[in-house]
């Protein structure tokens, strides 16, 4: 199945899965870290916030996941539907890549045979099998990133919540996982909220793209990503995305002074 | 795009058109198992032997070299310990008093063993309350860290006058003195958890329970093991001393190693030296095992080489 979205004909818009109300959060300690945030994520589109470091870009996934309470504002999602990929992948040690992955949905009391059929379907998905036995500790990082990925699809995400999760990756292996997650999002249509500090990333992965200012944090530009998809990586080459990114890096560099 | 000089960890195609992506992952699979079991085997055992060789060398340096013949009888050479001590090959016969020594070993074994379940028990749970709740562990540390620092001598007269001075009391002594490594180090794991582990259960809305038995007390398993080894060499110590000072009831190889020591057997005073050592080594071995046999599917503390 392949999406064409284009986020400029909103006609009928599909009720959102996650929607942020006028989000504003002020930590106990008195940091401030984002001011006025509303937008919403619909099934089939993928939205990538960027913006300068601190500028409270985790902080808004944890509102969106629960993990976080808002200081003001309100948020809609759906909480046991969310896919979320940390910056690390978070496995545990002594846990082999199955029981791995069969984590939130054992934790969830997911029966074992239902779990287990889940865990290897996703595992499947992100080109792991044969390695469901094997520790965390024997997994390359791309390897281990994928399991992450996996985990979070056993809940069968209507969201999925990416918190920077190639940033530690070689190129090569952050381009390729890249493409996983475009061919997931285009095979499972959820709504995917992106969070990187690569504007060319953004741009390959995204129908829109974000733009939030230093703290606290607003949504201070909009950019809409027209390419089709599937895309490929000689999108990356085109004068479009060449010209799209540079809308966006002067964007950002407007929103830091 | 400039392209990195970093090879790509695994291989994968994306075919846009089939509904799953195709990796034909091919990172290698093999583990690294070096060596025939006899090998290893040789090969672990290689360095300690020849430690052990050249211990038995400087024995027989210091009691020929330097020990003058009248004075002798401080440090025998080895082969006369194992002469008189353990099995004599002239007359066929055993050492008199081995028996009792080995009996007393056990016995010893035996408190420090009883001792250092008890201290388990106490410990584990302490700890796990502790890492319940911060008022419990405000409430209780200090008294831990109490038990810690008494000298165990100390609390010899006060442990005999309370449970009277038998087998009994030789096993408190060895609580008394496994507790402490084990509540600290099981409390340090416990709360060693990473945030990014927190927040996954918290996203599945794991019970407290669940966070412990299935987070917490897994991640501790390294730390809990740290301190059981240190236990269980305080647990043998606490036994040993125990024996000394606790003399009703059967004799343990402390209060074997004190007679001896009377009655200048040096012979038998070696004996019970080495009994007890391998009493010490037991433990740490057995304790070094279930580790290893836990953790080395996982953890980097406990490799495929040991
Ligand atoms: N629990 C907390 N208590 C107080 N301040 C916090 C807390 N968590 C985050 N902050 C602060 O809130 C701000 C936003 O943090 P956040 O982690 O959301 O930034 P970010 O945009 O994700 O940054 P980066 O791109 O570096 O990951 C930062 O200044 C941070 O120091
Ligand atoms: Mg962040």
């Amino acid at each position: 199945m392949a999406i064409d979205v284009d986020t400029n004909e909103r006609t009928a818009a599909p009720a959102a899965a996650l929607s942020f109300d006028n989000i504003s959060m002020v930590f106990p300690d008195g940091t401030h870290a984002l001011e006025d945030v509303s937008f919403s994520c619909v099934p089939g589109t993928f939205t990538t916030v960027v913006g300068p470091s601190g500028c409270g870009k985790s902080t808004l996934l944890k509102i969106a996941s629960g993990l976080l309470e808002e200081s003001a504002g309100s948020v809609q999602v759906e909480r046991d539907r969310v896919g979320y990929v940390f910056q690390d992948a978070t496995l545990l040690p002594w846990r082999n890549v199955l029981r791995n992955v069969e984590l939130l949905a054992e934790l969830n009391g997911v029966s074992k045979a239902e779990r287990k059929e889940k865990a290897m379907t996703a595992i499947e998905t992100v080109g792991l099998a044969g390695f469901e036995g094997h520790h965390p500790k024997r997994l390359s990082g791309g390897m281990k990133m994928r399991v992450s990925l996996a985990r979070a699809l056993v809940r069968d995400p209507s969201v999925f919540l990416f918190d920077e999760p190639f940033g530690a990756l070689d190129e090569i292996t952050r381009e390729r996982l890249n493409d996983e997650v475009q061919q997931l999002f285009a095979d499972k249509a959820f709504a995917g909220l992106f969070i990187t500090h690569s504007i060319s990333e953004a741009v390959y992965m995204s129908t829109q793209v974000l733009v939030m200012s230093a703290r606290p944090g607003r949504i201070i530009d909009r950019f809409d990503i027209p390419f089709a998809y599937p895309r490929t990586p000689d999108l990356r080459f085109t004068p479009e995305f060449a010209k799209l990114s540079g809308d966006i890096s002067r964007s950002l560099r407007g929103g830091h002074s | 795009m400039t392209l990195t000089e970093s090879a790509p960890d695994d291989t994968t195609i994306v075919s846009s058109s089939t509904s799953t992506i195709v990796d034909d992952t091919s990172t290698s699979d093999t583990s690294t198992r070096k060596g025939s079991g006899v090998g290893r085997f040789v090969g672990s055992l290689g360095p300690p032997a020849i430690t052990f060789a050249a211990i038995i060398g400087l024995w027989y340096a210091i009691t020929y070299l330097l020990l003058e013949e009248r004075r002798r009888f401080l440090l025998p050479p080895p082969h006369e310990v194992f002469d008189t001590g353990i099995y004599s090959f002239g007359s066929g016969e055993w050492g008199n008093n081995l028996g009792d020594s080995i009996q007393g070993t056990l016995l010893t074994g035996r408190a420090a063993l009883v001792g250092l379940i008890i201290a388990c028990i106490i410990g584990f749970t302490v700890a796990i309350m502790m890492s319940q709740s911060k008022y419990v562990e405000r409430a209780l540390y200090p008294y831990a860290v109490v038990i810690q620092v008494i000298p165990i001598l100390a609390l010899v007269p006060l442990i005999g006058f309370w449970w009277g001075f038998n087998f009994r009391s030789r096993v408190i002594a060895c609580v008394l003195i496994a507790l402490f490594p084990i509540i600290a180090n099981t409390l340090f794991g416990l709360k060693s958890t990473e945030q990014g582990h927190h927040d996954l259960f918290t996203l599945a809305g794991a019970s407290r329970w669940t966070r412990l038995t299935k987070l917490q007390l897994p991640a501790a398993l390294p730390a809990i093991f740290t301190g059981l080894r240190i236990a269980a060499g305080g647990s043998v110590i606490g036994a040993i001393v125990g024996d000394f000072f606790f003399r009703r009831g059967e004799p343990g190889i402390g209060r074997l190693l004190d007679n001896y020591a009377k009655d200048l057997q040096t012979a038998d005073l070696f004996v019970a030296v080495i009994l007890s050592s391998i009493l010490g080594i037991v433990f740490f071995v057995v304790i070094g095992f279930i580790a290893n046999r836990l953790l080395r599917s996982w953890h980097e503390s406990e490799g495929t080489a040991t």
